[in-house]
């Protein structure tokens, strides 16, 4: 990795004046790390509230799968892993001085990205359709004939919907927006060639946004879907 | 003293072509932006301040009709005689206004944006066009929380804190449209809040002028920056949870129906996770300020400097693991409480610390009582009985007695009006020649403050007392109860009281917008202090310096030996100071 | 008008009562040391053009010893606050004779059970909840025949411990009687005692102590202590009637 974007080699990266040292990190970074650490805290806030409403819950949860498609998620997984990975082979490809391959690998996180928010909101809509909403089972749907039957939970339905629906929800919202980023960046400064091997702070810093939307991605699969 | 090359109009590289609309409206300046968040604090302030006249008109003569209510909506106030539809939306209004859009902003919203570069030696924050992101979310979110006091049924009644079950169903609180729109509100404050934050820890670490080392940083950023570290890590857990109460109050969510699995308690433990580190978010920011106007006021430098900064960040650490002890007879189990007690307890000693550092910066001073140093005192003083009667309710046993009680109400309004409200006034007052190169008036400022200072003991000293009669908080009407009437004259006294120290604030608001265009024209350093702020002109220009400042020193050489001046700021250099070692990207 | 705390009802207030006074001592001291120093020295250090201050950055040993002492002072505090503490709301603190009184909360009244002359407080069920049965009495119960349901009125015996059975219909409230010094939340979903011991028979009231709404202001209903006949002959008086139909 060239170091070409560190802070003090006389770059763009430096703050534009002579300023005491800081963290030899520059500014930009900075500042989505920083705004990363507010992010953790928020999915915290809701992950958090899960774990206590789950483990506190009057009855047993729903078995994972009865009413997620696990597989379909699943693919979903690898595809915004596989999105990371071409995010690093993008930056990779800029700091090495090649623009072109940035543009490729930059182009598939895009889809990558989109697709993942494209099969999310068909999971959603199916989801629906079957009668699982946020406030849980809907009178006269499939799933409500299934607690009917005592297939599934009605006691503990009403904190699955819940929590489901607001997790991947707002997990769901920050994908968008990094793709709507990544699309942003893609169109007005990758394709007209404004990343250079010296400086693409935008890459670096949208691709900490997107590794982390990621991570966050992995937590939530583990604990909603297959726990 | 050394004159660093300002810049005429212009930052560094550009021309200064700007409209009016980008100079002044849309502008990226974290000046402008300051200024902005002034008068939009400001106006929240009076806001805050009417309702809370209409609360204290309710209290001290209940059930009668209040003058000017005439023009109030008849569900609300038939004939002028308040409503409990109505006055529940007063108290909720009131904590609600104060907190977020009146301290919150007046403090971080103004001062962060305003001091921060400025005391740094920068040419603006690190990220200029997110700083006005951040005050437009700020200025939309004040725009509806506005909103929801004018929708059918008005506004929220669950109190600023908002407890649920009452909040998440109108069936239950009888408010309509206005409980999303709380919720909606916060969500975009909570956006402001941290896109600010991100901005002033960023600036505090990469920006600063050569030779500003961290422990040469003035007091005031030390504490903007912590705060900035507290907000960015808390409000994103109060935007959580406006938003599962949002969801619980229009999708039909479960988080917090007992009769589906919720737990009601777990809004008050998100809530105060929260809310307790944003209590300090309202002190810090203060405690900073009122060093800059102590030091200057007594000509020397700081007391146990590095002290106030371990003590910034230990209250600011511990602030993170005291969250329940607003929740002592919540129901929490009780072991949880014993375990909160003793770390509320520790919080006092940082606390403390501070107070005996500012009082050893006065002794042997030669002090000067201008308006600013008369509110900083103020501070001191009305702080340490605020802080000491916080002892009072971090002893659970005791806390069981005065929780929501009018005690509580009087150590917030301790530590919220006769700190932080103090310390805003006496920083309003010493950096108004920054902003608009004019001087407030001093005579007016004076009688503004002693006012103040009286009537402001007079309103709420009384309520430790009816607090510890009983008087329970959010009540209506007290006459209800047999054992609060005969603190009925008190509550009188204290409605009395508060409308004279209302009245008192009119003196305020003149001399601010009077002496803005009338007042006497600032000289560059009027108050002869150290802050790299005073190196340039008054008001300052865009981008502020064309080349940063070289600081040697640290913020508080007052009555340095060597010089003559009694104070010595700090990019002077003298023959003995050496140049500071740059960092490799300096020229 | 009482200038000082209420007159003391329960077991619990003459402690609480202590605390509180002795945190107003020990609060006293920085109070005016802090308050009397600032008069003092805005005084005697009352600035003079041509002279400077003391030049000075700090004392370490001073702001050791004014740290230390807090410390040691807050610490000392919690760990005498905590036995205390434990005593009023631990997990073992209810006595095992406290007699059972329950209290159901909901907009705007207080709905009072008394055990009746079997000592035991009837089940209650949510949803048996109507406005002909209130406390949602199971009346299959065998316990529940004789208890004693009254609205916004509170019986209670004097000197022997009574442990109140807490809960609320709808939204958070909270049991408060400010002679007797105790206040506790009651909280929908949550079943919550809290005990004490009224030592003093007369008329107090209880305030609901958490906005509940609306008519949080009129949540009021009327506690009366009686002497151990007393209470007797009330509780006969009030007995439940055998009713044909059963309720």
């Amino acid at each position: 990795m060239s170091h070409a974007m560190a802070v003090g080699q006389g770059g763009p990266m430096d703050p534009p004046f002579p300023a005491e040292r800081g963290v030899d990190v520059y500014n930009k970074k900075l500042g989505m790390w920083v705004f990363l650490a507010s992010e953790v805290m928020f999915f915290a806030a809701l992950i958090g509230s899960y774990i206590i409403l789950r483990f506190g819950a009057p009855g047993p949860w729903a078995l994972p799968g009865v009413v997620l498609n696990i597989k379909i998620t699943a693919f979903n997984t690898f595809l915004l892993i596989c999105s990371s990975v071409s995010m690093v082979k993008a930056y990779a490809a800029v700091s090495d001085g090649d623009v072109g391959k940035m543009k490729f690998w930059l182009l598939m996180t895009i889809l990558g990205g989109a697709c993942f928010v494209g099969i999310q909101v068909f999971e959603y809509i199916h989801l629906v359709e079957r009668g699982f909403v946020p406030a849980g089972v809907r009178e006269g749907s499939e799933l409500a004939e299934m607690v009917a039957k005592g297939e599934l939970p009605g006691a503990t339905m009403g904190l699955y919907g819940s929590t489901f629906f607001t997790m991947t929800g707002f997990h769901g919202f920050h994908v968008t927006c990094g793709v709507i980023s990544m699309l942003f960046l893609y169109l007005t400064k990758a394709l007209p060639g404004k990343y250079t091997q010296q400086d693409h702070a935008g890459i670096e810093v949208v691709g900490l946004y997107w590794h982390f939307v990621d991570l966050v991605w992995i937590i939530l699969f583990t604990i909603v879907y297959l726990i | 003293m050394t004159t660093v090359a300002a810049s005429p109009h212009t930052g560094h590289a550009h021309h200064d072509d700007r409209s009016f609309v980008t100079k002044y409206i849309f502008s990226t300046d974290h000046k402008i932006i300051g200024i902005q968040f002034l008068f939009l604090s400001l106006f929240f302030l009076l806001v805050g301040g009417i309702l809370a006249m209409q609360i204290r008109w309710q209290l001290g003569f209940p059930g009668k009709p209040m003058p000017g209510g005439g023009i109030l909506p008849q569900t609300m106030a038939p004939g002028g005689v308040i409503l409990p539809e109505y006055y529940l939306q007063l108290v909720t209004m009131h904590g609600t206004f104060m907190v977020f859009f009146a301290i919150m902003l007046l403090l971080v919203g103004v001062y962060a944006n305003f001091i921060i570069p400025l005391k740094l030696g920068a040419h603006d924050m690190a990220f200029p066009r997110i700083n006005m992101a951040s005050f437009w979310s700020a200025f939309i979110s004040g725009i509806l929380m506005l909103s929801s006091m004018f929708v059918a049924d008005g506004a929220p009644r669950a109190g600023w804190t908002m407890y649920v079950p009452l909040s998440a169903r109108h069936d239950y609180s009888g408010v309509g449209f206005g409980q999303e729109l709380w919720s909606i509100s916060i969500i975009f404050f909570g956006l402001s809040s941290v896109l600010g934050s991100l901005n002033y820890i960023t600036t505090v670490i990469n920006n600063r002028a050569p030779g500003m080392t961290w422990f040469r940083m003035p007091l005031s950023v030390w504490a903007l920056f912590i705060t900035a570290v507290l907000g960015l890590l808390a409000v994103p857990v109060l935007a959580g949870a406006a938003i599962m109460l949002l969801f619980e109050q229009v999708l039909g969510t479960h988080f917090f129906d007992p009769s589906a699995g919720g737990q009601v308690l777990l809004w008050q433990h998100l809530f105060w996770f929260f809310g307790h580190p944003e209590v300090y978010i309202l002190i810090l920011p203060a405690m900073g300020l009122v060093s800059e106007l102590i030091a200057n006021g007594s000509r020397k430098p700081i007391f146990g400097y590095h002290s106030m900064v371990f003590a910034i960040v230990g209250i600011a650490f511990l602030s993170w693991i005291v969250w329940g002890h607003h929740m002592f007879v919540s129901g929490m189990n009780p072991t949880l409480g014993s375990s909160f007690m003793v770390t509320t307890l520790l919080i006092a000693v940082p606390t403390a610390i501070k107070v005996f550092n500012w009082l050893s910066t006065m002794w042997r001073g030669n002090l000067r009582f201008h308006t600013p140093m008369l509110h900083a005192i103020g501070f001191v003083t009305m702080f340490t009985i605020g802080g000491l009667s916080g002892i009072f309710m971090a002893a659970t046993p005791v806390d069981m007695f005065i929780h929501d009680t009018y005690f509580i109400v009087a150590h917030i309004h301790y530590v919220l009006f006769g700190g932080s409200l103090f310390a805003i006034f006496g920083s309003i007052v010493f950096w108004f020649p920054k902003m608009f190169g004019r001087m407030m008036n001093e005579g007016l400022g004076k009688l503004h403050f002693w006012l103040t200072f009286i009537f402001f003991n007079t309103t709420f000293f009384p309520m430790h007392m009816i607090g510890m009669a009983g008087h329970m908080r959010r009540l209506y009407d007290p006459t209800i109860y047999e054992f609060l009437r005969p603190v009925q004259p008190l509550n009188v006294f204290i409605s009395v009281n508060a409308f004279l120290l209302f009245a008192a604030q009119i003196i305020f608001f003149v001399n601010f917008w009077w002496s803005m265009f009338k007042g006497e024209k600032a000289s560059q350093n009027p108050w002869e202090d150290n802050g790299l702020e005073w190196t340039l002109p008054n008001p300052a220009p865009h981008g502020n310096w064309e080349t940063p400042p070289t600081v040697y020193r640290g913020p508080y050489e007052f009555s340095a030996p060597g010089v003559t001046e009694d104070y010595l700021p700090q990019n002077r250099k003298l023959p003995t100071d050496r140049e500071p070692a740059l960092s490799p990207a300096g020229h | 008008m009482n200038w000082w705390l209420p007159p003391q009802a329960s077991n619990f207030a003459p402690r609480i009562d202590g605390m509180f006074t002795a945190i107003l001592i020990i609060t006293a001291i920085p109070f005016f040391l802090v308050e009397i120093g600032v008069l003092i020295f805005i005084f005697k250090y009352k600035g003079r053009a041509g002279q400077k201050g003391h030049y000075t950055h700090g004392n370490t040993r001073l702001e050791m010893i004014w740290t230390a002492i807090p410390a040691v002072t807050m610490v000392a505090l919690g760990l005498l606050s905590n036995s205390f503490w434990v005593q009023i709301k631990g997990r073992n603190s209810v006595p095992a004779d406290a007699y059972p009184v329950g209290v159901h909360a909901k907009q705007f009244e207080w709905w009072v059970t008394l055990p009746g002359p079997d000592g035991k407080l009837g089940r209650t069920v949510d949803s048996l909840i109507s406005k002909a049965n209130p406390t949602g009495l199971d009346t299959t119960d065998a316990g529940a025949k004789d208890d004693i349901v009254t609205r916004n009125q509170m019986h209670l015996p004097a000197g022997r411990p009574v442990v109140a059975y807490l809960t609320a219909e709808d939204v958070i409230h909270s049991f408060y009687v400010p002679e007797f010094r105790v206040r506790q939340d009651v909280v929908p979903g949550m079943h919550i005692k809290a005990w004490f011991v009224a030592t003093v028979p007369g008329k107090y009231e209880i305030g609901c102590s958490q906005l509940c709404g609306l008519g949080h202001y009129k949540m009021r209903a009327q506690v009366t202590v009686h002497t151990q006949a007393d209470f007797d002959a009330w509780a006969k008086e009030h007995a439940p009637q055998p009713k044909a139909g059963g309720e």
